[in-house]
């Protein structure tokens, strides 16, 4: 039979065995040693200080959007340092391997890493960071006092949580695919990847796979039903806006991504046909359907950094966004448009001209609706008055980049051009100039905007911008580089070289990626300083900068409840229009607050599932069919409990509304 | 709050891009100076769409360093007007721009995509040297292997591995395959890559305008030889072609025939270059096909017997298992086999030899006797013509009788 | 109430009569777009189906394989189900909890039936040795039909479950909400169906 191949596994142990571990690979023992001597440090910790109950009641159980929004990003720059990792040793092998060395990482290593920093960086570090900022933030502007499903919110969370600690996993038990972040068949069927590489990626991806999904659903229906009065479609914030089509995207795209790894799943468990070369299966319809989820994902993580920019833009320029229709429109249209381009990252399978030049035009077709945002920006700054805070320097810092990277990916969008600059080098610099340029830069924004909201107190100016200038100068240092090797032809995925003239080039790219890493660590160090020294950069107005959306409205950090009633929004501007016209903070006739209770469901099911997923990776049935099982038992038994909710009494409402004025009032009596 | 302009940044970047077209002048940008017309042409697309695009990109640079300077809070001077967000005719500008960029773009395209169609035979070898009427391109059949590129040039009678020659300003018709994942062919110098897939046909027109040794290489990862995945290309002129033809037609390189093509399919990393004095006919069309191992059914073939309706019920015996291969990315972590599972449609006309092979190696493979044994052929003797899935042997009669299994209309 | 919120121009930027997010007053929609996130995932199903369905590799193609009239009696107990499923909706606007949980009873009959015969027709198919293995064909056939067959399981428990709770809690809002979902989710694997049968069984019997 066709599957004999998951007969052979042990019936306890699966495939599972020591030999799984990578005890032949120093990088990776000294990386384990690191790893759990860390790990073993922080359980201590938080063991000597009793955090352990803390932790679950306030956080790991918590529903709150808040919460989860900063859990999210915490993962987010987990994830990315763990990315990074992989980048940096992609970039000193390159800069090495040259005239007969073999660089320090084998190929079955290095593939590994060029694969995992892929995956990592999308999936587990831009959309975890995305997801957290959404969640964070789009509540609070609408004036929600939580998402439509708090519970699914920290499941899905969790789920997110589960497939990067498979991702993680694969460091240690095992390995991760050698097939590249896409896992392109025939190289990830069966036959040329029978490891455990291939199902690491297909369960990591799935088990998030399901929490962005319901991630998404969850978001859409909050921007849909939970609006404040008086906030038309129109008066929605353009965060908020983006935030809305990122999720429509991601409930249009992520089934498709389920859909097609599941095919790939079968094919490797069952021996089933789709991808592979014989009995009539077909390759190509891989690349296509994974590029129908792929293109999408790209609009997914920068459209709401496109609201970032919208949002920082505007309050540090002082002055109402420019042509917040035709940004609502372009919004829309790039949402749609990202549909209908998917072939253009496969031009060269030979689909015939008339197909590719259709590709290719209506990918040139997104850059005028992104054109004319940039515009928007533009004009918002025209007459205005900037003040050059962190997150005013990082959008004029992305705009300036972000136009090259557009244009390099109008470039590629040409289809003759892109047969000669196709899995190219070239092809590197343009997605990470608009991924490093525009998504990484928007976070970064966005965390210093928004940080003094989640926390009541600034992020250090000082390493801010130590990091800024690290990151702006270490990306042009690291990458245009590769432009200019992608013109001399030099491809991706390389780990040794021959012509010796290319050196240089990678040299100065490592160098930049060095710059990188100082600005990384200098953006921790910023966060060490600004907790440390929180007491100098504690905001107690609410509204450090000036800000114009509702989430400014309410304290830093917001209650439990974010507002104590319900605004009423007549102003596209909510916060600017409520400041104009002078009004007073309610201080009476506070009622009890209806909120989600929290529970524990969400990490129990979380956790079951990424068992599963384990399980499967490893053959080992009998712990699948009992995580499988459990999962779908728990799953019913927390449908019994229909007690959800609970009321916030009022006197806890009344006593948290008095504090916050009384801190008011003494900082307007200090200044 | 203390302005904080972003000069020292800018200029460092204005310094880098002035500095940048020296720096490049040392090195190869071989994709913008290529010796190929069809690279040549790609090459100025790529020239001619980014002029065009910068009509666009540097205003808007100028204007966002220039309105990030002029409008910074600390410049009191600079109007301020803190309500202005609309202008209609503004609005229609900074669509408009874009948009008319992107018609002109986009008419550019669409011919330099039917122009440059890899498919497309070549209409001329250099600008203004149309080719002419009745000339024979140079055929060149490409399979990508693990992880070597073999060549096959059939008017020649000649295969190579890792090495390619052909003579200058003539056409080249290159026919591309791969035998178990897919590459990406790609010479820089002579024109743009096409994707290498197994059991299909790429097609890739080109010229060599200079003579010189150019890098030929994958441009798609291919597992973990993929990085020495390359070879040299050579344009020489007329008389050093058939030189090099005549070398390896009078080399001890030995014929390529479907026994030496398996055994050079195997996965090998950084292979040396060989050359075969001569090729078994078809063996191209067999690769395509994959088909090269006897008995097994070519992929045209099971085409058209799909297209007819298949084989009826008769076809589920006609499997035979395939030798697994070493798995290509079998690094250093690899030796799991993948269970011997490789099952393959048995060709009908099939070799003399392969039923046995395939009664050998049936029960080997775990498959139920059923199933493995070698198709009883008897129903199917008509080479799978006129669909012989409508009359089904004795031994399938028992199964519960189908509402549809009436004869065609 | 008081006016603490209003300014001179007496504008209230505050709901100061609380207007509730009811619990669950997004779950339709919610439940709404996961359908139609599920429908996509079929969307793909569809078209490997429609990409590898004449791929038979040179084996037996639909009209040797599929026996209509099991395919049609199958059809006829997923509507039946549905219909019966109505006649539950039926009953719990009624406010009959009883009622609504043999009607709940009579769909989940159906829907076993359905699913029995289902895997009668996979079993057979794996038998004759035309299993998922042996084609593209047969690859996409077996993936879009069992993930339907799939849900229709999923669905079963979901019944299962939820007349315990209608029998635990009767008819109170929250189990009401649970039906319609519920509802939504059964007839839309009904559509499904039609589609699967339409798509795969009589096309491919014209194939």
């Amino acid at each position: 039979m066709a599957v004999s191949h998951l007969a052979e596994a042990d019936p306890i142990f699966g495939r599972l065995s020591f030999a799984a571990l990578p005890l032949h690979e120093p990088i990776l023992i000294v990386t384990f040693l690191a790893v759990a001597a860390g790990g073993a440090a922080g359980l201590y910790l938080l063991t000597k200080f009793r955090l352990w109950g803390y932790l679950w009641k306030e956080w790991f159980t918590s529903v709150d959007h808040k919460r989860i929004g900063i859990m999210y990003m915490i993962l987010g720059i987990v994830m990315l340092v763990r990315g990074f990792a992989d980048a940096i040793m992609m970039r000193i092998q390159q800069a090495i391997a040259f005239g007969g060395s073999e660089g320090y990482l084998p190929a079955h290593h290095y593939d590994q890493v060029f694969t995992a920093h892929g995956v990592i960086m999308i999936f587990f570090v831009a959309m975890p960071l995305v997801t957290g900022l959404m969640n964070y933030v789009m509540p609070l502007q609408i004036g929600a006092r939580d998402v439509s499903f708090p519970f699914l919110n920290n499941f899905s969370f969790w789920m997110t949580l589960g497939g990067a600690v498979l991702v993680m996993m694969s460091l240690f038990v095992g390995e991760f695919a050698r097939t590249g972040w896409l896992a392109y068949p025939p190289l990830s069927g069966l036959e040329a990847s029978p490891d455990v590489g291939v199902d690491y990626y297909i369960w990591a991806l799935q088990v998030a796979g399901v929490g962005t999904t319901l991630s998404g659903i969850n978001l859409i229906c909050t921007i849909i039903k939970m609006r404040a009065p008086g906030m038309t479609m129109m008066k929605m914030p353009v965060f908020t806006w983006t935030a809305l089509c990122t999720n429509v995207l991601i409930v249009a795209t992520f089934p498709v991504l389920t859909a097609v790894l599941v095919l790939l799943s079968l094919d490797r468990y069952v021996g089933t046909h789709f991808f592979t070369s014989e009995l009539g299966g077909n390759p190509m319809m891989y690349v296509n359907l994974i590029w129908i989820w792929g293109h999408p994902e790209v609009y997914i993580l920068i459209l709401p950094i496109f609201g970032v920019f919208s949002e920082v833009t505007s309050t540090f320029c002082g002055k109402r966004l420019f042509g917040y229709t035709s940004m609502v429109y372009a919004t829309v249209c790039i949402t749609i448009l990202s549909y209908i381009v998917w072939l253009h990252h496969f031009f060269t399978m030979g689909s015939g001209a008339s197909v590719n030049s259709f590709f290719g035009i209506t990918t040139m077709v997104i850059s005028i609706p992104t054109g004319a945002k940039l515009f928007n920006w533009l004009f918002t700054m025209y007459r205005g008055r900037i003040r050059f805070e962190l997150p005013m320097m990082w959008t004029i810092a992305f705009m300036l980049t972000f136009v090259v990277g557009g244009m390099t990916g109008v470039l590629l969008a040409v289809p003759p051009a892109d047969f000669v600059l196709h899995n190219s080098l070239f092809l590197i610099a343009h997605f990470h100039n608009v991924i490093i340029g525009g998504v990484v830069f928007g976070l970064f924004a966005a965390m210093g905007y928004w940080f003094p909201k989640a926390f009541g107190f600034r992020l250090d100016p000082y390493w801010g911008k130590v990091s800024f200038w690290c990151w702006l100068v270490g990306y042009w240092l690291a990458f245009t580089p590769l432009y200019v090797l992608g013109l001399m032809g030099v491809t991706r995925r390389m780990r040794v070289f021959d012509d010796p003239s290319l050196q240089i080039w990678f040299v100065i790219a490592c160098l930049g990626a060095f710059v990188i890493a100082g600005g990384i660590a200098a953006f921790l160090m910023q966060i060490y300083v600004s907790i440390r020294d929180r007491e100098r950069l504690r905001d107690t107005t609410g509204d450090p900068w000036g800000g114009r959306t509702l989430e400014w409205s309410t304290s830093s950090p917001p209650p439990d409840y974010n507002f104590a009633f319900t605004p009423v929004i007549h102003d596209l501007d909510a916060w600017y229009d409520m400041k104009r016209r002078g009004f007073q903070r309610p201080a009476e006739g506070f009622r009890p607050i209806h909120m989600p209770r929290s529970t524990g469901a969400g990490v129990i099911l979380a956790g079951l599932s990424t068992l599963f997923g384990f399980a499967m990776i490893w053959y080992i049935w009998w712990l699948a069919a009992a995580s499988l099982a459990a999962v779908v038992l728990g799953a019913i038994i927390h449908t019994f409990n229909y007690h959800r909710d609970y009321y916030i009494p009022a006197e806890t409402v009344v006593a948290t509304e008095r504090a916050r004025a009384m801190q008011m009032a003494a900082t307007a009596a200090a200044e | 709050m203390m302005p904080k302009p972003l000069p020292p940044g800018r200029f460092l970047r204005l310094g880098s891009l002035l500095a940048l077209p020296a720096l490049l002048g040392g090195c190869n940008l071989v994709v913008l100076r290529p010796a190929g017309d069809v690279a040549q042409q790609q090459g100025d697309l790529v020239v001619i769409s980014t002029i065009l695009m910068l009509i666009i990109i540097v205003p808007v640079m100028a204007l966002t360093a220039f309105f990030a300077w002029r409008y910074r809070a600390a410049n009191t001077q600079a109007r301020y007007e803190p309500e202005w967000s609309h202008s209609t005719g503004l609005e229609l500008v900074i669509w408009a721009a874009p948009l008319l960029i992107i018609i002109c773009l986009g008419a550019i395209t669409w011919a330099g995509t039917h122009l440059l169609d890899p498919f497309r035979p070549l209409a001329r070898t250099a600008p203004g040297q149309p080719v002419a009427a009745g000339t024979q391109p140079l055929e060149v059949q490409v399979v990508a292997l693990d992880w070597k590129w073999l060549f096959i040039l059939p008017e020649q009678g000649i295969a190579t591995v890792n090495e390619l020659a052909a003579p200058v300003d003539r056409p080249i018709r290159f026919r591309i395959s791969s035998s178990s994942v897919m590459n990406s062919f790609y010479i820089p110098a002579l024109a743009g890559q096409i994707y290498a897939m197994p059991g299909m046909e790429s097609r890739l027109h080109a010229v060599i305008n200079r003579p010189g040794e150019f890098t030929g290489f994958s441009a798609n990862y291919s597992g973990a030889g993929f990085s020495q995945m390359r070879f040299a290309f050579r344009g020489l002129d007329q008389a050093g072609f058939d030189r090099w033809v005549a070398e390896a037609r009078s080399g001890n390189g030995g014929t390529l025939d479907r026994a030496a093509y398996l055994e050079l399919e195997r996965p090998s990393e950084a292979a040396p270059v060989r050359r075969f004095a001569a090729v078994e006919p078809g063996l191209f069309d067999a690769v395509v096909g994959m088909c090269v191992e006897a008995g097994t059914m070519c992929l045209h073939q099971m085409a058209a017997i799909d297209a007819r309706g298949g084989l009826g019920l008769a076809g589920l015996a006609n499997l035979r298992p395939v030798a697994a291969a070493d798995p290509p990315s079998g690094g250093a972590g690899a030796g799991r086999q993948p269970g011997g599972a490789r099952r393959a449609v048995a060709a009908l006309c099939a070799i003399p030899e392969a039923p046995a092979a395939v009664a050998a190696a049936g029960p080997a493979a775990g498959a139920t006797p059923a199933r493995s044994r070698p198709a009883s052929l008897a129903p199917l003797a008509g080479a799978g013509l006129p669909i012989p899935g409508r009359s089904h042997p004795a031994e399938f009669t028992a199964l519960p009788p189908r509402p549809a299994d009436q004869p065609e209309s | 109430m008081s006016t603490a919120t209003t300014t001179e121009d007496q504008v209230r930027f505050f709901e100061i009569e609380e207007h509730e997010h009811p619990e669950g007053a997004s779950t339709a929609l919610g439940f709404w777009i996961y359908l139609m996130s599920d429908c996509l995932i079929f969307a793909m199903l569809f078209a490997a189906y429609a990409v590898l369905g004449g791929n038979y590799a040179a084996g037996p193609a639909p009209r040797d394989l599929f026996e209509l009239d099991l395919v049609a009696l199958n059809t006829a107990m997923l509507l039946f189900s549905s219909i019966t499923y109505g006649f539950a909706m039926l009953a719990m606007a009624r406010g009959k909890a009883l009622q609504t949980q043999l009607w709940l009873l009579v769909t989940a009959g159906f829907g076993a039936a359905f699913l029995w015969i289902e895997l009668h027709e996979f079993a057979h198919l794996i038998h004759i040795g035309a299993g998922p293995q042996r084609s593209a064909f047969l690859s996409a056939f077996f993936t879009l039909v069992g993930t339907h067959g799939l849900h229709v399981t999923f669905g079963l428990v979901w019944i299962l479950v939820m007349m315990v709770q209608v029998g635990l809690k009767g008819l109170v809002p929250a189990n009401r909400r649970r039906l319609t979902c519920l509802s939504l989710f059964w007839h839309f694997l009904d559509v499904i169906w039609i589609g699967v049968f339409t798509f795969v069984y009589l096309m491919g019997m014209l194939r």
